[in-house]
């Protein structure tokens, strides 16, 4: 009776399962490292004579300066080293490179945004743009982003801008494709009833956007904006890979992987997949927000 | 445009047909959906236009809203082209589906022909609150559609028709999708409804008894090609209710419905 009733508790809750699903990927995660790091270290210990105990194997590999997989309690010191242990505004804190790649992905992420809703307006109003411009749209997505992000660095770098406005504009490539695609879906997702109503009271092309076509496309905007947000992200850090970028954690990728500190790598992946998870909070928190302002059911 | 006085006084009709013809043009053939309609209607009439499914009755409505154009023949709406009138704002337009806009509250709702006319923050109040006390909904004005019935729904679409104050009133099967109960108690407030605002009421529907209930003009309707077969008048009490549904009188009318119908059908087969 007491194992039944702890097992519901334990599943019952939104807590319980959270809890059971991270203890099992830790639990995985140590017996990974020790199959992925026990390679080299059987290799030693055998060319030093060492006896050896699966122990003394596990420690080990759970302990090693540069494993192929760390364990997460390195990473947990790695992490708490880099964000909490340093001044913020030094070049060896993650808090420092977090915020290089927050701005650009975020410049890219707004800019995005207003390409992507101007371009779906073009292409929902002009019947020649709908034909012309979707092609090359889709077109642009099938093009590696790992290859044009360099070019752009380079090119644009060479025309003497650098910093932020480069890694902003790969972000900017990789986000106005979800909000074009949403927004061109939603602007005509009104149905051919709600129009006419707007017809028979003589309305203007521009009364029907307002009151008609921008409202009804809300949903489908944010949709789109939970993907482009997350995209913004991953185009800025891409952008920090090539060409020895200052800062960001691209950067700090780059240098991990230079110098084979596997800890330092999995500590900045961590952040940056933190901050995308809080970004996509935010926008559904936003999405929330506007629909209890419209109304409407969730 | 300058236009001579007498045209909008009382001797011109609130809609006036002459041969006219609709023609969709698809890929296969020509659908012939509205063949010579000549129609008239005068100001404060309730025209009922019935018929089978397919028989056009919902072009010819939407024809006289100007929302499809007559491939031939000649159209006005209070003494104006259909395209004119639509511009001026001369009817409200009731669709087969409530159509409010979900992100808006009733009241709101009822607001959004009179944001495009231009009528002021408190007029616009003063209107709703005005036109949903004639509807019976005082009270529901911060509510969201999806917070009310079907039946309550077609109400606010029928006091945003009127909110503005068109002289004409265009139904597309309103109640249509709505159970007989609901269907019989809007009739009624339909019919006291037209009777306080002295409306050109053009009505679609499939129902006989209810076309006779509401009607002072019947106008029966065929099929491919879609023309009109028969126009029936009728005389019962402005403030009769539904206990004259009983009556000898609305009894014969029906029947005479019946029969145009019913002739129609044997015609287009």
């Amino acid at each position: 009776m007491e194992a039944k009733r702890l097992f519901s508790m334990l599943i019952g809750g939104t807590i319980g399962p959270v809890v059971i699903l991270v203890t099992a990927i830790i639990m995985i995660w140590y017996a990974g490292a020790v199959y992925l790091n026990s390679s080299f270290l059987i290799d030693r210990y055998e060319k030093n004579n060492i006896e050896w105990t699966f122990s003394q194997l596990a420690s080990d590999s759970w302990s090693m300066e540069r494993p192929v997989l760390p364990s997460p309690h390195q990473i947990a010191k790695e992490l708490k080293k880099t964000i909490w242990d340093k001044k913020i505004t030094s070049p060896r804190s993650l808090v420092y490179h977090s915020r290089v790649t927050l701005s650009s992905s975020m410049v890219g992420f707004l800019m995005g945004t207003f390409l992507g809703i101007l371009l779906s307006v073009g292409i929902v109003y002009v019947a020649a743009l709908d034909r012309t411009l979707m092609p090359w749209i889709i077109t642009s997505q099938t093009i590696p982003i790992l290859a044009i992000a360099p070019m752009i660095v380079v090119v644009l770098g060479s025309m003497g801008i650098i910093g932020l406005v480069p890694k902003a504009m790969i972000s900017t490539y990789l986000c106005f494709f979800p909000v074009v695609v949403g927004m061109v879906k939603g602007l005509r997702s009104p149905s051919i009833i709600l129009v006419d109503l707007m017809n028979s009271y003589s309305a203007s092309k521009v009364e029907v956007f307002w009151k008609l076509r921008l409202p009804a496309s809300l949903p489908y905007l944010f949709a789109s904006l939970k993907v482009a947000i997350a995209l913004s992200v991953v185009g800025a850090i891409v952008a920090e890979l090539p060409a020895g970028a200052q800062g960001g954690l691209g950067a700090r990728l780059l240098s991990g992987s230079y110098y084979g500190q596997t800890s330092l790598i999995w500590a900045a992946l961590i952040t940056a997949s933190v901050i995308s998870a809080t970004l996509v909070t935010i926008v559904g928190r936003m999405e929330r927000a506007v629909n209890n302002r419209m109304g409407l059911q969730i | 445009m300058a236009k001579p006085s007498s045209s909008k006084g009382s001797e011109s009709s609130a809609i006036d047909i002459n041969n006219l013809f609709l023609t969709f043009e698809t890929q296969t053939e020509p659908v012939h959906a509205l063949s010579d309609i000549n129609l008239k209607v005068e100001a404060g009439d309730f025209v009922s236009l019935i018929g089978p499914s397919g028989c056009g009755k919902t072009t010819l409505l939407r024809v006289i809203a100007d929302l499809e154009k007559p491939t031939s023949g000649s159209i006005t709406v209070e003494g104006k082209t259909a395209h004119q009138a639509r511009l001026d704002r001369a009817y409200g337009y009731v669709f087969q589906t409530p159509a409010l806009l979900p992100w808006r509250n009733i009241e709101s709702n009822i607001h959004l022909p009179l944001e495009m006319s231009g009528y002021s923050k408190s007029e616009q109040k003063k209107l709703s609150q005005e036109y949903l006390s004639l509807v019976s909904l005082t009270g529901f004005e911060k509510k969201y559609p999806w917070q009310l019935s079907g039946g309550m729904q077609q109400r606010v679409s029928i006091a945003r028709a009127l909110s503005f104050s068109p002289d004409m009133l265009l139904m597309d099967e309103p109640f249509g999708a709505l159970d007989e109960i609901t269907r019989d108690r809007l009739n009624e407030e339909l019919l006291r409804l037209w009777e306080q605002t002295q409306k050109t009421v053009v009505f679609v529907t499939h129902s006989i008894p209810e076309a006779v209930f509401l009607s002072t003009k019947i106008v029966v309707m065929s099929a491919r090609p879609g023309k009109i077969i028969d126009v029936i008048d009728t005389n019962f009490p402005k403030d009769r209710n539904l206990d004259i549904r009983e009556s000898k009188e609305f009894l014969k009318v029906s029947q005479l419905v019946r029969e145009g119908l019913k002739e129609g059908h044997s015609d287009g087969s």
